[in-house]
């Protein structure tokens, strides 16, 4: 019989791991490997290096930029899609009217949850074509193009999006555009997890507090926003990891693919120019290297952060 | 959750008096205050809904103009006449059908054989207790938090090894695409189907294996149907996963030797808003990226249930 239960183990376990290790494991591992080499990517010829790679990232400028860069969208892109998330979700669920049992969602909150989704559905790849379109810089795209007609932009100087290197707020602009991006795609699908955790909060909480005298800004911001906690910090930690892998935006929209002049240059660009623009395979390893200690770190991070005792109700 | 009917209020329905208790009425928000708060979330709803709804429309309609209505009229939402050659064109010339058939292809076995091996690992894990458990879950979950680009470079590498002994298992290949797809999604399916399998009762494996059922009768008889709604959830995730991926295949499915290469529509999608960039063909554009962006939504639209429910069961675990 244990023979049995040992053959049933492996058998079925065999397959899986084994994809797993050949083709993520392996290359997690060989990629620690040769960032200790100065392996150019083409030829076979590689010498060990030891952690020189990993020193000259401290010295480098274009990684000094994209780590702010990165730390830029870390704190910009949850703190607006929650805050917007949280927004939508408090009007759709308490934006409706009162009454004896309580305060009722806004009529038609289904369909606006239908619309809201739409976004989280669609690959990042069409949402960044069609944001090409979007923000073109001249007359045919749309934001430039409503502007124009309503006089609001030049059409001699139109808004150039993310042709834009100029700081704004200390930040290239280019980077504030991608922002709303993110944004725009993510805010619905966190407002439909938020409403789903609202609703899940039992309705006697509600009907004591309103018999207790609480109006409706009252009930959500010292009821349902405590007992969401756990659900805006798990969105917390999700939209951290979508920040830190805004990649395909700056892949497909931006020119040269971390430009203009590098102004939007991210870890991820970073590693793709120097593997594979600038053939330096060992030293693009390296910032994947520390990428991902960086991502280890931040998870650890916000796990501790936000770890606390669960409401069970 | 009583009597109360669901149209809105008019002006001059006035609550009847016993429906507000006196502490509220004190203390609480005023009926016409509640009444500016509705019209305010609407509106603000209703904006941001447009906000959502109109580029897309836009993108719609702005493929079944022609080039020369896309450059005159760019806004209008409405085209003189409906251009549906554009379509074709994007189709036949914009290789929108070879990137249709390639990823679905590659879905097709992708999907089913994550679902199988992902349900496999974590049924075992979770349920059985042999030495080296642990190790081989622990290792699953550090793939979450690995980014993809660190592994980009020995991934390709490996691949293109694999490519000069075993052609079918080298770049641009199908087969080898789906097997990659496989083991970047385990990570989560594993991790996910672990915790759905814990939950599982024992006394019905123990009755199963009790009447005499073998360990892997009980997994596919037994365990597997009463993992359905996780499996649906995940299913659904990774279909939309698969789906959207697009650094994977930019990565894999790269021409070796001349052969015309076997994109996947994200793939084929960056490569077209390229080319039709040059040949300033914006309405084969936008119907390339409406024929993309039309199935997903409606598939959506159709489940929408489902795909809600499905994706944020996969956040909140």
């Amino acid at each position: 019989m244990r023979h049995g239960v040992a053959r049933f183990v492996t058998g079925f376990l065999a397959l899986p791991v084994g994809l797993y290790l050949f083709y993520v494991v392996w290359p997690f591992l060989q990629a620690a490997g040769y960032s200790l080499t100065d392996w150019g990517g083409y030829s076979d010829r590689q010498q060990f290096v030891g952690l020189d790679n990993y020193l000259r990232l401290f010295s480098d400028e274009l990684i000094r930029k994209a780590f702010w860069h990165n730390v830029f969208f870390l704190v910009t892109v949850p703190l607006f899609t929650i805050a917007l998330a949280l927004f939508l979700a408090f009007l759709l669920n308490v934006g409706g009217r009162e009454d004896k049992a309580g305060i009722r969602g806004v009529f038609g909150s289904g369909l606006y949850k239908v619309i809201f989704f739409f976004p989280q559905v669609l690959s990042l790849v069409v949402i960044a074509v069609m944001w090409q379109q979007i923000y073109r810089a001249d007359g045919q795209g749309l934001i430039n193009g409503v502007l124009m007609k309503i006089g609001l932009v030049d059409a001699d100087d139109p808004i150039t999006f993310v042709y834009d290197p100029e700081p704004f707020l200390g930040v290239p602009a280019v980077l504030w555009w991608l922002l709303v991006i993110a944004v725009w795609s993510g805010a619905g699908f966190y407002m439909v997890l938020f409403s789903a955790a609202m609703q899940s909060i039992p309705k006697d909480i509600y009907e004591a507090a309103i018999l207790d005298g609480a109006g409706r800004f009252h009930t959500f911001f010292r009821i349902t926003l405590p007992l969401l906690r756990d659900t805006v910090s798990v969105a917390w930690v999700y939209l951290g990891f979508i920040a830190l892998d805004m990649f395909a935006l700056v892949y497909i929209m931006t020119p040269s693919q971390g430009g203009p002049n590098h102004a939007s240059e991210i870890f991820a660009s970073v590693i793709n120019f120097n593997a594979f623009q600038k053939g330096q395979f060992g030293y693009a390893c390296a910032i994947a290297v520390a990428l991902a200690i960086f991502t280890i770190l931040l998870a650890a991070l916000q796990l501790r952060i936000t770890r606390r005792e669960r409401i069970e109700y | 959750m009583s009597t109360v009917t669901h149209t809105p209020a008019g002006p001059d329905q006035a609550p009847p008096p016993d429906r507000t208790p006196g502490p509220r009425s004190a203390v609480g928000g005023s009926r016409a205050g509640a009444k500016i708060f509705n019209g305010f979330s609407h509106l603000f709803l209703a904006v941001w809904a447009i906000m959502v709804v109109y580029p897309l429309l836009w993108v719609v309609m702005s493929a079944l103009k022609t080039d020369s209505e896309v450059i005159r009229k760019p806004l209008s939402l409405f085209p003189e006449t409906l251009q549906w050659g554009n379509f074709t064109r994007a189709w036949t010339e914009g290789h929108i059908g070879d990137f249709f058939l390639n990823t679905i292809l590659v879905l097709t076995g992708s999907v089913f054989l994550t679902m199988l091996l992902g349900s496999m690992a974590a049924y075992v894990l979770a349920r059985y207790d042999f030495p080296g458990n642990r190790l081989i879950y622990y290792m699953f979950l550090s793939g979450l938090t690995l980014p993809v680009y660190l592994a980009a470079v020995p991934l390709f590498k490996g691949v293109y090894n694999m490519g000069v002994t075993l052609p079918f298992l080298g770049p641009n290949s199908h087969l080898m695409l789906i097997l990659v797809y496989v083991a970047w999604s385990l990570a989560f399916t594993v991790f996910f189907m672990h915790s759905f399998f814990r939950t599982l009762p024992d006394a019905i494996a123990e009755a199963a294996l009790v009447d005499g059922a073998s360990h892997s009768r009980l997994f596919f008889s037994v365990m597997l149907p009463m993992a359905k709604p996780g499996l649906i959830s995940i299913g659904i995730f990774n279909v939309l996963g698969q789906w959207n991926q697009w650094y994977l295949p930019t990565l894999l499915m790269q021409s070796v030797a001349g052969e015309p290469k076997n994109q996947v529509i994200s793939q084929g999608l960056i490569e077209l808003s390229v080319n039709q960039g040059y040949k300033s063909d914006w309405s084969g554009l936008f119907a390339g990226v409406t024929m993309a962006m039309l199935p997903v939504l409606i598939v959506y639209i159709v489940f929408q249930r489902q795909v809600q429910s499905g994706l944020t069961a996969g956040v909140s675990k």
